[in-house]
């Protein structure tokens, strides 16, 4: 989240798209309540009618992977709007807190789906020169502040939505014309300076192979509307479990060092040369390009890894690190591929359930057997620990060995987690954990492993046994979480004191810091993650002195693109942060990148260039965000001739279901009563009482077609799996028509599998090896089924 | 002070964490449920059960609407539960709500067929080791919601309300819920015009009172919620509103939707149940006397006889009332 939970209470039209809040993050409503109470309206963008939508004011429905369309017609919208009636927008911060002035590289190109720099062979923008600003003489990049410049970033975006006219994408969505421009027009009453409006997304959003471009539509919506880094806007994510937030900013994912720092690969084989490959650089005063300090946090980084090791003359210990190969993927698909291989032959699965949660669970179930080994760490034995078990499987045929190691629940450990607003909270030891001492926290699980296998390096070497044995590792086999708090916050090594905060860490081997981002969350001055002053001492909900938030307690982040050049709020109602010109000094929250007044630094101090990207060169898919069919679709693409996102990767070709065969759209989900794969809550007799089955919802339409009822079994099919389930014939569903096609929606939850109170098929039986190509996040919610009777 | 819950339909999601949290507090056993074409379970209030959201899907003009209505006891002013019981087991609390005393209830079903929103349920005695009833023998009691009357006592909120994370449930005094109530039923007017909160006048006034979007009928309540009565048994000091429904005519010896299985059961139970609490001394002024007792066995016969009297007095007047429907 840009912003946090409490603030969604600050906005005035709240869009909700992409994501199911009221069911899968019920807290949330408490503030999507309190914003209505006060007469904001809600906007419930999705495929299926659902809780969420149950509380709209409006609630469209659309086809599941259209989303793009959907905001491309926004996009054209407001930009027709911001032109005609340019006194309902905030200009200045377009003006100057976005790109939408500034030159491209007039090579730029996009022609019938593709953009300029594509290499049809390798699937990728090869080339991204000509999505680059074009430079003055000094380094800076040019603009026209008139947005007349036909290479400015205004004119591109203005031709490139030309095609989302309002009948174009209801043909493609399958939303009504009416519902799109009543939505449009909502939503885009939000530009004018005193109105605030919020995005709230999840999986609904990332889970398509369009999914990153999917929330850069809505950053362009929401920069060309001003809703960044105000109360009550923003783009928020909602997280889907309570520490999905901690575990990304401690680089949950392989392309990531903790704090984000770019994972070292083959193309920087010494510190030097990684060090420069993380440092951006800006010829541009204004800019505060935050980045050119990664690295002292990588450095820092390291001594926190390699303690007394790391020294200048050892590259403070780069060489210990692995190296990823340039450009290699190493995310989920391509794990479970080698895995099928035998490329991978050990996996360690830590409160992770891939049995059930990865995609294509048949060919993930299979990928398991040919482990030599396998440990699970879990409060119960998963579908994942006892895939070996698994329905069809014969345990005699499988050589895994496998290890479950039982994990204490939340309340029997102490620790930190970090919620979707970035909020750190730290939380003590409750109980000692049932089935007593057996069961251990996290912390001890990893550290005795740590420790056993250093002594194993130690004793028989092995290869770059250095990296392991010079680990600094000093949390025994009883380890308090405080200690790994406080590396993680820092030490000043010259004083042996902690670091106040991130902004004094030193690339020369005298700071150590585990992660920068947190770097402030455990100084002299105490646990501050561990803080509970519910008093509020801010007008808009910002509680800064209840726990800690990253980065700097900073509670809404790019908060200084809401004010104007003199530093006053563009809301008075709802300041964020304010100049004091008298006091000299910024009030409210923590200052976005400190300095003085508004006008001395761009807002967007994490990008080089300072401002927001309406035009965005970071993607690998293209700089605006561009429609493309999912994988698997009925209907031929309407705004292009490229049917599938050119950028994809597709692992397995063969197992692309076709219409003719599997003529509905599936889309899975997650309903409130379960958690994730269900690991958890199908072992609650209360949860299972409450959602004891797989079931699969369909409209009255196709029910009649196909002669269901509402309770009776059905099977769901697709061209890797099929799944039984009872249906739930339902009105909250209806067919749309695509393109002069009528469409239906086959949605069924994934909560289920083999083990625990209740059972059933996971939905991921049916969904396939394919993802988005920025993140590899797979393609859950949109892929082709046929569905009959049991 | 009176207290209350204030339910509000229009905050309500139905994530059900009132269901679980009610059963967690109670420590309610789960129910074997299945998946009936719908996302409600358990399929209806059991004694294991006793709050629950029903979902309501309603399909108007192009466009849906789901529904989501709290069910569990209503804690009525006007509790004719309290006044039919046969054992004394029903009583209000000063904060204003209704009570079981389950070492008392022997399960008799008279409530849940007078309930003017059939909320009791009848289970075993020992379904939940909360309670902890020292009962004389295993046997059938009532069970229904106790307004978290532990919790209220000692300063807390009930686990249903503080759960919330909406605020659709909301505990507090009755009269400021009252307010809060017509202050919310006004903001939402322009959504749902048909807004309007239900309890504040109904049964003397329920004690759980709805925010309700629409018109009663349509979440499930009765639209003016009406209770039967049952013939008095003893002296006791019935209030005003009940005497004069009486004597209105209003009430019937036997409500609709009763079964006559039910009033057999009852009627047996009760005589059962007053030789029961004779025999524990359990009635003022009367001396335990124990089984041995002949006295108790000439009751015991007069009870049988006394049941299938009032069991055939019964039959027969809904008979002749059903006959009188049917001429007119």
């Amino acid at each position: 989240m840009t912003n946090h939970w409490i603030d969604i209470g600050n906005s005035d039209v709240i869009l909700i798209m992409g994501s199911n809040a009221a069911e899968n993050h019920p807290i949330s409503f408490r503030w999507v309540t309190k914003a209505m109470e006060k007469g904001a309206k809600l906007i419930h963008v999705d495929p299926r009618f659902t809780r969420t939508s149950a509380q709209a004011h409006i609630y469209a429905p659309i086809r599941s992977g259209t989303d793009i369309a959907f905001m491309g017609g926004m996009t054209r919208y407001i930009v027709e709007d911001v032109e005609n009636n340019p006194r309902n927008y905030n200009m200045a911060y377009l003006r100057e807190y976005t790109n939408a002035g500034w030159l491209i590289n007039s090579g730029y190109a996009f022609s019938d789906g593709i953009f300029s720099g594509y290499d049809s062979a390798t699937r990728t923008y090869k080339d991204k020169s000509t999505w680059q600003y074009q430079l003055d003489d000094t380094g800076i990049p040019k603009r026209d502040m008139t947005f007349q410049n036909p290479n400015c970033v205004f004119q591109l975006l203005k031709r490139h939505y030309s095609r989302y006219d309002i009948d174009t994408v209801s043909r493609v969505t399958g939303t009504s014309r009416e519902l799109l421009l009543k939505v449009y027009q909502v939503f885009a009453s939000t530009g004018q300076s005193n109105r605030a409006g919020t995005i709230m997304y999840a999986m609904g959003t990332t889970q398509h192979t369009v999914g990153s471009q999917n929330v850069r539509a809505y950053s362009v919506i929401q920069l060309l509307l001003g809703n960044m880094g105000i109360a009550g806007g923003g783009i928020n994510a909602l997280r889907g479990e309570a520490n999905v937030q901690g575990a990304t900013d401690h680089a949950l994912l392989f392309n990531y060092l903790p704090g984000y720092l770019p994972a070292p690969s083959t193309a920087h084989p010494t510190l030097a040369k990684y060090l420069e490959a993380i440092t951006p650089v800006s010829k541009d005063p204004r800019s505060g390009n935050w980045k050119q300090h990664q690295p002292k946090y990588a450095v820092s980084l390291l001594k926190a890894w390699y303690g007394d090791t790391a020294t200048k003359d050892n590259e403070f210990g780069y060489q210990y690190l692995p190296k990823i190969q340039a450009g290699g993927n190493y995310s989920w698909i391509p794990l479970f591929e080698a895995m099928e291989q035998g490329t991978i032959k050990g996996l360690l699965t830590w409160g992770m359930n891939p049995a059930v949660g990865g995609p294509n669970s048949n060919a993930e179930r299979k990928a398991q057997d040919e482990l030599d080994w396998l440990v699970v760490a879990d409060l119960w034995e998963t579908e994942t620990a006892a895939f070996w078990k698994r329905p069809g499987a014969d345990p005699k045929e499988i050589k895994t060995e496998v290890f479950l190691l039982p994990a204490c629940a939340t309340w029997a450990k102490e620790g930190s987690i970090t919620n979707s607003g970035r909020w750190a909270q730290w939380r003590n030891k409750v109980t000692e954990p049932l089935a007593g001492s057996m069961r251990k926290s996290d912390l001890w699980i990893i550290s005795n492993l740590m420790l056993k296998i250093k002594a194993l390096y130690l004793g028989e070497n092995g290869p770059n046994a250095d990296a392991i044995t010079n680990l600094a590792w000093g949390y025994g086999e009883n380890p308090d979480p405080n200690t790994v708090a406080r590396e993680i916050n820092g030490y000043d090594l010259t004083i042996g004191k902690l670091m106040t905060n991130f902004l004094t860490l030193k690339d020369d081997g005298t700071t150590s810091c585990g992660n920068w981002l947190y770097s402030g969350s455990y100084n002299e001055t105490g646990n501050l993650m561990a803080r509970r002053d519910p008093k509020d001492n801010s007008t808009i909900g910002l509680y800064s002195n209840w726990a800690w938030c990253w980065p700097l307690n900073r509670r809404i982040i790019y908060n200084r693109a809401s004010v104007d050049l003199y530093g006053n709020p563009f809301d008075p109602k709802r300041p964020v942060v304010r100049w004091d010109p008298e006091g000299k000094k910024w009030m409210g929250d923590i200052i976005d990148g400190f300095g003085t007044r508004g006008a001395d630094l761009y807002p967007f101090i994490m990008l080089p260039e300072g401002v927001g990207r309406l035009f965005g060169m970071g993607m690998v898919d293209g700089p605006f965000p561009e429609h493309y069919e999912p994988w698997e679709t009925p209907v031929k693409n309407t705004l292009s001739g490229t049917q599938l996102n050119p950028a994809v990767k597709v692992w397995r070709p063969e197992e692309q279901g076709k219409p003719d065969k599997y003529p509905y759209i599936g889309t899975t989900y997650r309903v409130t009563e379960h958690w994730l794969s269900g690991a958890m809550t199908r072992n609650l007799p209360w949860l299972a009482e409450l959602m004891p089955d797989v079931f699969v919802e369909i409209d009255e339409e196709l029910a009649a077609e196909k002669g269901i009822t509402s309770g009776e079994k059905v099977i769901v099919e697709s061209a890797r799996g099929s799944v039984t389930g009872a249906a739930i014939v339902t009105k909250r569903l209806v067919p749309l028509t695509v393109d002069g096609q009528l469409i239906h929606h086959v949605a069924l939850p994934w909560h289920w599998g083999y083990m625990g109170i209740v059972t059933g098929d996971s939905a991921n039986l049916l969904t396939s090896h394919i993802g988005d190509p920025n993140t590899s996040m797979p393609e859950y919610k949109t892929f082709l089924v046929n569905i009959r009777r049991a | 002070m009176e207290k209350a819950i204030l339910f509000d339909t229009s905050k309500c999601v139905a994530c059900r964490a009132c269901q679980v949290a009610c059963k967690q507090w109670w420590e309610l056993p789960a129910v074997a449920t299945t998946n009936r074409g719908t996302y409600e379970n358990p399929s209806d209030l059991a004694p294991q059960t006793w709050n629950k959201i029903r979902f309501k899907e309603i399909g108007h003009n192009g466009t849906v609407r789901w529904l989501f209505t709290r069910q569990s006891c209503m804690h009525c002013t006007e509790a004719v539960c309290v006044w039919v019981c046969p054992t004394y087991a029903r009583s209000y609390n000063e904060l204003g709500y209704v009570v079981i005393d389950q070492e008392r209830c022997i399960g008799c079903a008279r409530c849940i067929a007078f309930c003017p929103f059939g909320v009791p349920r009848i289970g075993r005695y020992n379904i939940t080791p909360r309670l902890s009833v020292e009962l004389g023998t295993p046997r059938d009691i009532a069970y229904k919601c106790e307004f978290c009357k532990d919790r209220v006592e000692d300063g807390l909120t009930p686990a249903c309300a503080k759960t919330c994370p909406t605020g659709a449930t909301q505990f507090g005094e009755r009269a400021d819920l009252v307010e809060l109530g017509k202050i919310r039923v006004d903001a939402i007017k322009a959504t749902y015009p048909e807004a309007r909160l239900y309890g504040e006048k109904e049964l003397g006034g329920l004690h759980v009172i709805y925010i309700l979007t629409d018109a009663p009928g349509i979440h499930g309540l009765p639209e003016s919620p009406q209770f039967g009565t049952y013939t008095k048994f003893d002296e006791k000091s019935y209030p005003d509103w009940y005497n004069k429904a009486v004597a209105d005519g209003k009430l019937s010896t036997f409500p609709e939707g009763a079964k006559p299985e039910w009033y057999l059961q009852s009627a047996g139970e009760a005589a059962g149940g007053q030789l029961a609490a004779f025999e524990r001394g359990q009635v003022e002024g009367v001396p335990a006397t124990g089984w041995k007792n002949p006295a108790v066995w000439t009751l015991l016969g007069l009870g049988v006889i006394g049941a299938g009297a009032a069991l055939w007095w019964t039959l027969q007047r809904r008979m002749t009332r059903q006959k009188e429907k049917k001429k007119t």
